[in-house]
């Protein structure tokens, strides 16, 4: 039995997470032909190298498929309702920093905070008949945000891409999305709302607390602890 | 831990007994349109309700509660006055605590009826306490439609009232605007400039989305006059905090409350209905120097009740869910009917919760 280790199989995550490994002295390498989602280690052993999709990391980390994975902050607290129980965090990587916000276009000068926007909500569910609508894909941690903050009369559409563009295609009147220079913001003519920062995040390693180990694989885990330090 | 079969033979007694207190036995389908659910509730019920779908007839909910339903079955084609019973599983999201069942059974109570308000209510609560009778609870009651009374009486402009009203459900929020109504709230910064200035629409953002211009200059117009409107007095906020305060039992917490009416005077038919329920409580056989009552109880959590709420909560088991709720919606028959309404009061009890806390005691 070796210590599974999961990675984002493609871009820059996971060039980046390659490059955070290698400074620790474990090489980590895609086997074969750049198409192929296998994967070397050189530098320790008893650890093998999953490719997968960064969405799909938390759930894999949750089932115990994989000892340890390298995704978001986002997608695991997304993903994983009582996160702390499913996972530990070993360490945040310093890359793939992004926060998760509420935006309104910026043509709303009236709309400053999620107060505004409670209230802007209500009245446009008068004019309109339908609840304003909020585009994301984290619906989970905005809707828990939301109610916390007491803001009614919203609803939550889906959108697994290009967020951004929903309100000028009036399907949705907000979105809720990860930005990190608020570039893309602006140019969908965007705003943040002062307090509308839901989460910062980063790519993070996190080893799951469910993943079976024997005395082997917890030996070769807690190496990879002490040289990740 | 009781099995399934007990939690259903226990169902049915009790339906039984509401059926013999005049009650019609009734059953609604396992899948809700979520188009009701979500207009009424809004995006907090996806937190709390399972949800499919299919492509014909789109998103549905498993039953989350049978007073949905219930309603609208009567609301259709109920006859009046009615008395139903039913029992059934409900279905509840659970992301935060696995200890709570995302299925269990209910039994429920539920009266139509447009005479002796007060009475209906003692019935309800009778009934339900009769249910319950042996085991170890304490039980809680409140009035939401005092609080509602006291609020749609402020001197102040509708605009605030209605902002108030829509937030009784989220007491942080409320407090807010509260706080802010009766100026003990600076005004955001940003807003003072905003509304500040000669011309608020010239901006260099090019309007896009469903939220015209107009909506936009409509709000910064109804801020504006809100700004020239006085602050709620510090007399009818003192009033409100102190209603809120009230906890005690119900004929000195009514006492308190006629205090709180020199400077709320608005919520004096309120108290009125409360002490004509107290009588009729005390009539059914209630001890009503025992029974608790906060002001502010149901307020987090029964949303669509609008007069007389309890709720029955097993001692020493804070983990426990309450045993048994309830209370009046009369606004929500208005809601699902369609230009109809008719007072209503209703509750449920969970007979899994009850058989556990027999369990515990012996």
């Amino acid at each position: 039995m070796s210590l599974k280790l999961g990675v984002p199989s493609k871009g820059r995550l996971m060039d980046k997470t390659f490059a955070w490994f290698e400074k620790r002295g474990i090489t980590l390498s895609r086997s074969g032909s750049d198409r192929e989602y296998a994967g070397k280690v050189e530098g320790i052993d008893g650890v093998s190298l999953i490719l997968l999709s960064a969405g799909e990391i938390p759930r894999e980390l949750a089932a115990g498929r994989i000892h340890l994975g390298v995704t978001g902050i986002d997608l695991v607290h997304e993903k994983l309702p009582r996160w702390e129980q499913q996972v530990e965090e070993i360490s945040q990587l310093g890359f793939g920093k992004a926060d998760l916000i509420i935006a309104t276009p910026a043509c709303w000068v009236d709309v400053e905070s999620l107060d505004d926007l409670d209230a802007a909500a209500a009245a446009f569910r008068k004019t309109h008949g339908h609840r304003l609508r909020i585009a994301t894909k984290y619906h989970r941690l905005v809707r828990e945000f939301l109610i916390d903050a007491g803001v009614a009369d919203y609803t939550l559409v889906d959108s697994q891409g290009a967020t951004e563009g929903t309100v000028m295609n009036e399907t949705a009147e907000a979105i809720a999305d990860i930005t990190s220079t608020g570039e893309t913001l602006r140019a969908n003519h965007l705003k943040i709302l002062s307090d509308g920062l839901i989460l910062r995040s980063q790519a993070t390693l996190w080893r799951s607390r469910v993943a079976k180990c024997d005395t082997e694989t917890k030996a070769v885990l807690n190496e990879l602890r002490d040289r990740l330090r | 831990m009781a099995n399934r079969s007990q939690i259903q033979a226990r169902a049915a007694m009790m339906r039984v007994r509401f059926e013999a207190a005049g009650a019609q036995v009734v059953d609604t389908p396992l899948l809700q349109p979520a188009e009701t659910l979500l207009d009424l509730y809004g995006e907090d019920i996806r937190a709390r309700a399972y949800v499919t779908s299919d492509a014909l007839r789109g998103e549905q909910m498993l039953r989350p509660d049978f007073t949905l339903p219930v309603v609208q079955m009567h609301m259709r084609e109920g006859a009046e006055p009615a008395r139903y019973t039913y029992s059934g599983e409900v279905f509840r999201r659970q992301e935060h605590d696995p200890d709570r069942a995302n299925e269990f059974i209910q039994v429920g109570y539920e009266v139509f009826d447009r005479n002796d308000l007060a009475g209906a209510d003692a019935e309800v609560f009778s009934l339900f306490a009769l249910q319950l009778r042996g085991l170890p609870l304490r039980a809680a009651t409140g009035d939401i439609g005092i609080l509602r009374a006291a609020v749609a009486g402020l001197r102040t402009t509708e605009r605030r009232k209605t902002a108030l009203m829509r937030h009784l459900w989220r007491p942080r929020r409320f407090r807010l605007l509260l706080d802010r109504f009766a100026g003990r709230k600076p005004e955001p910064e940003l807003r003072a400039e905003l509304l500040d200035a000669e011309n608020p629409m010239a901006f260099d953002a090019p309007m896009i989305g469903k939220r015209r211009a107009s909506e936009i200059e409509a709000r910064i117009e109804a801020l504006r006059a809100d700004r020239e409107t006085p602050p709620i007095s510090d007399n009818e906020l003192v009033g409100l905090e102190t209603l809120l305060n009230v906890r005690e039992t119900m004929p000195f917490a009514l006492e308190q409350l006629r205090d709180v009416a020199v400077d709320l005077p608005q919520i004096t038919p309120a108290l009125d209905r409360l002490e004509a329920r107290i009588a009729a409580l005390q009539a059914r056989g209630v001890n009503v120097d025992q029974l608790d009552f906060e002001a502010a109880y149901g307020r987090t959590s029964m949303e669509y009740y609008d007069g007389f709420v309890f709720g029955f909560y097993a001692e020493g088991r804070a983990d426990l869910p309450p045993i048994a709720t309830g209370g009046r919606y009369d606004a929500l028959t208005w809601q699902l009917g369609g230009g109809a309404e008719i007072p209503a009061v209703g509750g449920v009890l969970r007979p899994d919760l009850m058989l556990m806390v027999e369990e515990d005691t012996r």
